[in-house]
């Protein structure tokens, strides 16, 4: 018997134990029509083969292991970011459970978000009344102050106009009629959570600052001296967004965040749960239409709304999730260009700190090969990173990246002698770069929990940035963004690079020369 | 100790009866209507549990409940570990499914096994638009291409594929036909069919009738030779572990299991299962459809047994050894006694911290009612239960052989109800899921998944006995909990604190 008591086995070594191992060889042999081994062995090794990348790249229509998600879950991310605002998503409930269990592995916190909970007859008759009805519970049980409505694929699908069906649940008295209830279309089958970021930013925002859906006069604008700052859809939103609300204090800028989630996926525990806590009031909302400019964190997470924003006269201005110094320079001295404010000498302080930093230690980094995945945005700024710290970031892949994102990539490599020989891989999957990872190997994979699968088939060593990290906790609380995020970033690579060293050379008597006390 | 424990039956019932009351009080009338069939305190001696349920949830509420696709491709497809299960439609169902049921296998992923893969045909605007069919037919085309020694697929329907009236059956048949009769399995388990993931159980179950026993091959027949001790377990997801920590103990007994449905699960399993002589079935709820489908058609019985904990082992491993004969009935006995010492040695380390501890549960499938000897196994008692998507028998199971009197009953409860009677019930433990385990911990109620075992298990069988008992004294007895308010609030002279 392999359990006893006094000290529990749990499945990491019960599973070990030679009766387990008998019996699963067992099923193995007898039960399971397995193939030969020599057969799985001759098929591993084909598939690290250059003919079997050729085509793997040849799929057009098979999507294996994406790094994507659908459009409604970046627009409850983006919600939640609004004072006491309930999402609502329109459409089957299944996909809300998804959502909220999506957010809440990677976050480890309450997701609050409802859905309408539409079935077979809401496909045949359309979903109308499951929005009058469930306006109205939810208004009445959870007691928020706005809810923000997307939808699901079967709502679009069914073809449900949201804007008809509010307004007729207002007439019905689901929801009071100066009640708040922005909404925004977010089919899952079109392109990924980034947009649905990007079209319940718009939503809400647009339902302010146009009249609230017809019912109101639209706002003029005044212009003040504030700024807008939108963070995108990001893992790290908790650190980040207080570094960002930390540097505009330091400079004096007066701000607004748009979609500030920051404490609601960081609440205390004290004994109290708060389903809504923080988070952009409503009042700023409406009144960030007279700000000066408004500043987008990452692109392609706000296609729609800086347009959108520019079209009520604003300055507007996007960035790729800077991570690093040039890139934080850029941002800094953007913010000084556009408010007329100084960057601070505690924040140059801090710049060289970073910059000390990383000539400590970038001959660690320097000339080593990388690959990275996940979004478009972060993709960039990591890879912009990597290029000042000398190393290459040899494979660039974004499932939700586009062709025009693949040329800014392609120019990003094209501006330093370290891009020389780095790709961009716009619209492709993870089993694309596993096939990259065997024919073309780097030495370190940057990316979310997933790419743990490619460390295992490919040996190439992980380090975690991205969206989701299911499998490490409280990632998300330190910042990127920023020379303080700079700083947690360089760690977090070196860190890795100094494990992989030591594991490379800790046998005792044979590679141990180089298991060094000091580096 | 809770309050709960310090109270008479008739004061819990009074106190459960008046909680219901103040949670529909919030809702508009028709809801409360509505959600007062759900909210019961159990009478004992009552054939069930006194709620109405499988009704759709009502829009708006927070319900916990998942989807159709979530019951096949999530539970009862997605673990059969040497099929290809694309997810057939937009990306996202397979991205928040993927991994994460911690179904445990064996087998070289990418190359023979696919557990912890995802599949999807990423449905564009163009395939809602021109449909998705011929998608499809290249969707299989490059599975076959890039990952020969798949022994199947399945076609996992998203919501739009019946929306849009695509034919997988037809793509299904061709496709087979090419591929020289491989499995090619569609399942019509999009999200907005039924009211929970319940339908896509059965649904799921349907497909394995038509599609993999009424197709089984001679070749597929001849595979092994049976034997009178041959049964497969049914409904057991190896989560953590499971059936293995299962399978071992129905092994050392005498019995051969030739299947396993559907943790670590493989084709072969499911086409050998109709030779079994009994099929024995841990998760009724999930797979009840498949296993009286078998007793009708092949005439194989069927018993329902339930893992959790010392007593309701002993009375499970009797009551399958009672289908066979003598030599497997001292098997069990020489089981039972195998195992009664590490059992005793387990209770008296784990009983004595947690007697007389309450706990609610909110879970799908079996789990509410099968945790609860494994509770009382440890002198702990089961105060709260529902389920999100169980059926009318589930709840006369539940009710005969589980709960206690005056057991609070929510079937497909609301976020906002299970806040309140956690809130004013106070147990030592909730047993829930990931989306409600940080609600409770910020209330400083001690919880535990009880889907995924919170990442640790198995919880099964003997062996699984023992995690779970640490790892609710490990839940209970976290120094955290005492941590959760600030001292100074409770200081007898007030300490200063800065203004905001």
């Amino acid at each position: 018997m392999t359990q006893n008591a006094e000290n529990v086995l749990d499945h990491f070594e019960l599973f070990r134990g030679p009766e387990y191992q008998q019996m699963l060889a067992n099923k193995r042999a007898l039960f399971e029509n397995a193939h030969d081994p020599a057969e799985v062995e001759r098929i591993r090794e084909w598939a690290k083969t250059p003919e079997y990348r050729e085509k793997n790249f040849a799929r057009e229509e098979l999507t294996i292991n994406p790094a994507k998600a659908c459009q409604p879950l970046g627009a409850v991310f983006a919600s939640v970011g609004f004072e006491s605002t309930l999402p609502f998503v329109h459409g089957s409930q299944g996909c809300v459970a998804y959502y909220r269990s999506h957010l809440s592995r990677h976050f480890k916190e309450p997701t609050s978000c409802v859905s309408s909970s539409m079935t077979e007859d809401a496909a045949v008759f359309g979903g109308l009344n499951n929005m009058i009805d469930g306006l109205a519970n939810s208004y009445n049980m959870y007691k928020p102050k706005m809810i923000a409505v997307s939808t699901t694929c079967m709502a679009e699908v069914i073809g449900d106009d949201l804007n008809a069906f509010i307004k007729t649940s207002k007439e019905k008295g689901s929801v009071p009629s100066e009640f708040d209830v922005p909404f925004a279309h977010t089919p899952a089958f079109v392109g990924s959570h980034v947009t649905g970021y990007d079209n319940a930013l718009k939503g809400i925002i647009e339902h302010f600052w146009d009249g609230k859906a017809g019912s109101e006069p639209k706002l003029e604008r005044q212009p003040n001296e504030k700024i807008n700052f939108i963070g995108g859809f990001d893992g790290y939103t908790v650190g980040n967004i207080r570094e960002i609300k930390r540097i505009f204090e330091l400079m004096g800028i007066e701000y607004t965040i748009l979609a500030d989630n920051s404490d609601v996926f960081d609440t205390p525990t004290d004994g109290e749960f708060r389903m809504y806590d923080g988070g952009t009031t409503l009042k700023d909302a409406a009144n960030a239409i007279h700000a000066k400019a408004t500043v987008s964190m990452q692109q392609y997470c706000t296609e729609k709304t800086l347009p959108f924003i520019e079209s009520h006269g604003q300055q507007v201005v996007a960035f790729n999730h800077p991570v690093g110094v040039s890139a934080t320079d850029d941002f800094l001295m953007t913010l000084s260009r556009i408010t007329g404010k100084a960057i601070p000498k505690g924040l140059e302080q801090e710049r060289g700190r970073l910059v000390d930093a990383m000539a400590d230690s970038s001959a660690h980094i320097h000339g080593k090969k990388f690959a990275i995945y996940g979004d478009p945005d972060l993709c960039y700024g990591l890879a912009g990173f990597l290029l000042e710290l000398g190393a290459e970031p040899t494979h660039v892949l974004s499932t939700n990246g586009t062709k025009a994102w693949e040329e800014k990539m392609q120019a990003l490599f094209a501006s330093s002698q370290f891009g020389k020989d780095c790709h961009a891989y716009p619209g492709r999957d993870l089993w694309h770069m596993r096939s990259l990872l065997f024919t073309e190997p780097v030495d370190f994979l940057i990316g979310n929990t997933y790419g743990k699968y490619l460390e295992r088939d490919t040996g190439t060593p992980l380090i975690r940035i991205g969206f989701p990290v299911f499998d490490r906790h409280h990632h998300h609380r330190y910042p990127v963004w920023g020379y303080q995020g700079g700083m947690n970033v360089l760690v977090k690579i070196l860190d890795r690079i100094f494990e992989e060293m030591d594991k490379n050379t800790n046998v005792v008597g044979k590679t141990d020369y180089s298991f060094d006390i000091i580096r | 100790m809770s309050l709960a424990s310090t109270q008479s039956v008739a004061e819990i019932k009074a106190r459960n009866k008046q909680l219901i009351d103040e949670v529909l009080k919030v809702y508009p009338e028709k809801t409360a209507k509505r959600r007062a069939k759900h909210l019961n305190v159990h009478e004992v001696g009552k054939s069930d549990c006194g709620v109405k349920s499988n009704l759709k949830s009502i829009p708006g509420v927070m319900t916990i409940r998942g989807c159709a696709y979530a019951g096949s491709k999530g539970v009862v497809w997605g673990p059969i570990k040497d099929m290809i299960h694309i997810s057939h439609g937009p990306v996202g169902c397979g991205q928040y499914s993927w991994g994460s049921r911690r179904n445990y296998y064996v087998g070289t992923t990418g190359i023979d096994t696919f557990g912890t893969m995802q599949f999807t045909s990423d449905f564009q605007e163009k395939d809602i638009v021109f449909g998705g069919d011929k998608k499809l037919v290249k969707v299989i085309d490059e599975i076959q291409d890039l990952f020969p020694l798949s022994r199947g697929i399945t076609i996992q329907s998203e919501c739009p594929i019946g929306l849009i009236g695509d034919d997988i059956e037809a793509v299904s048949r061709a496709k087979s036909k090419e591929y020289g009769g491989k499995t090619i399995v569609p399942v019509r388990c999009e999200g907005f069919r039924g009211v929970s993931q319940s339908l896509g159980h059965h649904i799921a179950n349907d497909a394995v009738r038509d599609w993999v026993f009424d197709k089984i091959t001679p070749e597929a027949e001849r595979r092994f030779e049976s034997t009178p001790y041959d049964v497969a377990i049914i409904g057991d997801y190896n989560i953590g572990g499971d059936a293995w920590s299962s399978r071992i103990l129905l092994e050392e007994m005498g019995l051969r299991v030739i299947a396993q449905w559907s943790g670590d699960g493989s084709l072969a399993e499911l086409e050998a299962t109709p030779k079994a002589k009994l099929n024995i079935l841990h998760c009724y709820r999930s797979m009840n459809y498949i296993s009286r489908h078998m007793e009708e058609k092949f005439g194989i019985p069927w018993c329902e047994y339930n893992f959790f904990g010392p007593s309701k082992i002993v009375e499970s491993l009797r009551k399958i050894a009672a289908f066979f004969d003598d030599k497997i009935k001292e098997g069990a006995e020489r089981v039972i006694s195998k195992y009664q010492p590490l059992m005793d040695a387990v209770i008296a380390k784990y009983r004595p911290r947690l007697e007389g501890k309450s706990v609610m549960l909110f879970v799908g499938g079996l789990r509410p009612r099968h945790v609860i000897g494994a509770y009382e196994d440890l002198g702990m008692v089961v105060v709260g239960t529902g389920y999100e998507f169980g059926h009318n028998d589930d709840y006369q199971r539940t009710a005969q052989h589980y709960v206690k009197d005056g057991t609070l009953i929510y079937d497909d409860v609301t976020g906002y109800e299970f806040e309140r009677f956690v809130e004013k019930i106070q147990p030592d433990l909730v047993g829930s899921g990931i989306k409600e385990k940080y609600v409770f911990q910020k209330m400083g109620v001690p919880f535990r998944q009880m889907h995924s075992w919170d990442y640790s298990g198995p919880y099964h069988g003997y062996d699984g006995f023992a995690i779970f008992a640490r790892d609710m004294d490990m839940a209970i007895n976290s120094p955290i909990w005492k941590k959760t308010r600030a001292p100074w609030k409770d200081a007898p002279r007030p300490t200063l604190m800065a203004a905001e």
